[in-house]
C-alpha cells in the first residue's frame, strides 16, 4: 500500500461566477520514503495538487488517501503530525513580527509537546544554523537561512511527510545547492517521504525518485528518473519542456 | 566600434551603518554586441545597469573616472540631456512585470504614452506603432491586449509588453535587467529568441542583466561575472566551461544536471580573496 494516495482529484475554484478548473482528474501514489516530484509551468496545477492535500485548496472531485484512509476535513492535529508543508517564498511564508523562536515554538504548543527549549535548540542545529539565530526576526537573515528555518518549522513535528512547493526556486544558485543538499540529508537522515514542486527539471531529477509532467489541471506524463535522463518521453509536451530546461543549453 | 565605455564605476550608499560599497571598481566596453552580466544577488549586477541611466536614487551615489555613450559623457550630462537619452537611444527592460507597469493603466495607453509626449504624433499613429510594437514581440492578438489591464496578463505577455514599451522609440543601446526569471522554462525560450531577433536585426548593443549563468552563456557574446560589486572574470560565452576563477566555476558546479549522479551538489567554498 502506497502512503500517500490521490485517485482522480479535481480542483475547481469559483471566481466571477466562473468556473476555474485548475486540477482535473490527476492520480498518483507515492510510496514511504519515496521522492515524487510534479513538474509543469506555472498555472499547470502543481501547486494546487498540494495545497489541495493540506486542505488549502477546495476538492471538488476525487480522493486523497494517507496510509490507505481518506484523509479527514478539516485536516486537524493528527494530519498535521504526519505531513508539513514548505512553502516557495521564505520572505513570504514566516511571520515577519515573530522570532525565529517563536516560530519554531508555535507548533508544539498547539500540540501540548515538552521540552521546547531543547528541541528548538536541535531544530536550529539539524538545519544548520547557529542557535544564536533564535532571537532574530525573519528579516535579519538572508532567503537561505530563512528557508531553513522554514524547514526546520515544518520538521518541528517530526511529521513522515514533507510537501515541497518549489523550496528553491527564490534562492541564488550556490543557495539552492545548500538547501538540496540539506533536504537530502535530512530524508536520509529521518526516512522522510517527498512530494516536491518545481519548474526546474533538473532540480526535480537531482531530489525525486519518479516525475509527474503536468499541463493545464492534468498529467501529462509519470516518467521514472531513467526515462527522463535517457529522454526516452513518450508525449510531446514532456519532450518540449525537457528540451527548454536550462540545463540543457550548455549541451546546445 | 564602442558604444558605451566604463572606467572605474563604484556606487556607494551612505547608510545608518556606515558606508557600504554596492559596485566597486567596474570597467567594460560595449559594442553593438550582446554582453551578459551574472552574479548572485548583492553582486552589484542591476546597480551597474542602473548606473548607466543614472536611476540610483540618494542616499545612493554614483562615481567613474569615465562613463561614456556614443561620445556624451554621462558622468557629466545634465538632468534634462539624461531625460532625452533615456528610452529613446538607451533602454531598459525591468525584471517583474507585475511591479513595472502602472496597474490602473491599459496596456494601451502605458504604450502611447510616450509617443505622444515625447514624439508628439497624432492619437492614430500612435496607435499603429504600438500594435506594431506589439506584434514585433508576437503578440498574436495586439488589439485584445491594448485594452487589457496588467493584471489580465500572463507573466510571459507582461513581459513581451515591458520589451515593446522599449523599443518602440528604437533605441541604441537595451538594458535587460532579469528579463525572463519570472517566466517559465518554454516561454523563457520564446522571449529570449524574440530579443535575440531585435539584436540582430536592428543592430542593437545589449546588456543582459541575469542570475543564470546556463542562459547568459547560450544567449550573450561575452560575459562579465561579478562578485561583491567586482568584476572577478571576463570571458566569451562559448568559454564559460572552461572558465578559470573559482567563483565561476563554482557557480556552474553547483548546479544539478539532469541525469547527474544524485551525490551532494559540490558547495560554494567563498575565499575572503575573491572579495579583494
Amino acid at each position: 500500500m502506497a502512503l500517500i494516495e490521490i485517485e482522480n482529484l479535481s480542483v475547481t475554484f469559483i471566481a466571477n461566477h466562473r468556473e476555474v478548473r485548475a486540477v482535473q482528474d490527476v492520480s498518483l501514489s507515492v510510496e514511504a520514503r519515496e521522492s515524487f516530484g510534479l513538474v509543469g509551468e506555472s498555472g499547470s496545477g502543481k501547486s494546487t495538487i498540494l495545497r489541495a492535500i493540506c486542505g488549502l485548496a477546495p476538492v471538488t472531485g476525487g480522493q486523497i488517501r494517507i496510509e490507505g484512509k481518506p484523509i479527514p476535513t478539516p485536516r486537524g492535529k493528527g494530519f498535521a503530525r504526519k505531513v508539513q508543508m514548505v512553502f516557495q517564498d521564505p520572505y513570504a511564508s514566516l511571520h515577519p513580527r515573530h522570532t525565529i523562536d517563536r516560530t519554531l515554538s508555535e507548533p508544539l504548543a498547539i500540540h501540548g509537546l515538552k521540552g521546547t527549549d531543547q528541541r528548538i535548540m536541535q531544530a536550529l542545529t539539524d538545519v544548520g544554523l547557529p542557535t544564536s539565530f533564535r532571537f532574530r526576526y525573519p528579516h535579519q537573515l538572508s532567503g537561505g537561512q530563512r528557508q531553513r528555518v522554514a524547514i526546520a518549522r515544518a520538521l518541528m513535528l517530526e511529521p513522515e511527510i514533507l510537501l515541497l512547493d518549489e523550496p528553491t526556486s527564490a534562492l541564488d544558485a550556490s543557495v539552492q545547492a545548500e538547501t538540496l543538499n540539506l533536504l537530502s540529508r535530512l530524508r536520509a537522515e529521518r526516512g522522510l517521504t517527498f512530494l516536491m514542486v518545481s519548474h526546474d527539471l533538473a532540480v526535480i531529477d537531482h531530489m525525486c525518485d519518479r516525475i509527474l509532467v503536468m499541463q493545464h489541471g492534468r498529467a501529462v506524463e509519470e516518467l521514472s528518473r531513467d526515462a527522463l535522463a535517457s529522454a526516452s518521453m513518450t508525449t510531446d509536451y514532456a519532450r518540449s519542456l525537457f528540451a527548454a530546461s536550462a540545463d540543457r543549453m550548455l549541451d546546445g | 566600434m564602442t558604444l558605451l565605455s566604463v572606467k572605474n564605476l563604484r556606487v556607494t550608499f551612505d547608510t545608518e551603518a556606515g558606508l557600504v560599497q554596492a559596485v566597486r571598481g567596474v570597467s567594460f566596453h560595449l559594442g553593438r554586441e550582446r554582453l551578459g552580466i551574472v552574479g548572485e544577488s548583492g553582486s552589484g549586477k542591476t546597480m551597474t545597469g542602473r548606473s548607466v541611466l543614472r536611476l540610483i536614487r540618494p542616499p545612493g551615489k554614483i562615481e567613474a573616472d569615465e562613463m561614456v555613450f556614443d561620445g556624451i559623457d554621462l558622468m557629466r550630462a545634465s538632468e534634462p540631456q539624461m531625460r532625452a537619452l533615456r528610452g529613446p537611444r538607451i533602454a531598459m527592460v525591468m525584471q517583474d512585470p507585475k511591479y513595472s507597469l502602472n496597474p490602473v493603466m491599459r496596456v494601451g495607453a502605458q504604450l502611447m504614452e510616450g509617443l505622444r509626449q515625447r514624439d508628439r504624433v497624432s492619437k492614430a499613429e500612435a496607435h499603429a506603432k504600438a500594435i506594431q510594437a506589439l506584434e514585433a514581440v508576437q503578440i498574436r492578438d495586439p488589439e485584445r491586449v491594448m485594452e487589457a489591464y496588467p493584471h489580465e496578463l500572463s507573466g510571459g505577455m507582461g513581459q513581451r509588453v515591458m520589451i515593446a514599451m522599449m523599443l518602440i522609440p528604437n533605441p541604441d543601446l537595451l538594458i535587460a535587467d532579469e528579463p525572463t526569471s519570472a517566466l517559465d522554462v518554454t516561454v523563457q525560450a520564446e522571449v529570449l529568441s524574440i530579443l535575440d531577433n531585435l539584436v540582430k536585426t536592428r543592430g542593437m548593443g545589449l546588456i543582459f542583466i541575469s542570475h543564470d549563468l546556463r542562459l547568459v552563456a547560450r544567449f550573450c557574446d561575452r560575459v562579465l561575472v561579478m562578485y561583491k560589486g567586482r568584476i572577478v572574470e571576463e570571458l566569451a560565452a562559448k568559454d564559460l566551461m572552461n572558465a578559470k576563477h573559482p567563483y565561476t566555476q563554482g557557480l556552474l558546479n553547483c548546479l544539478p544536471r539532469i541525469g547527474g549522479n544524485r551525490e551532494a551538489l559540490p558547495s560554494l567554498d567563498r575565499d575572503a580573496s575573491w572579495a579583494l
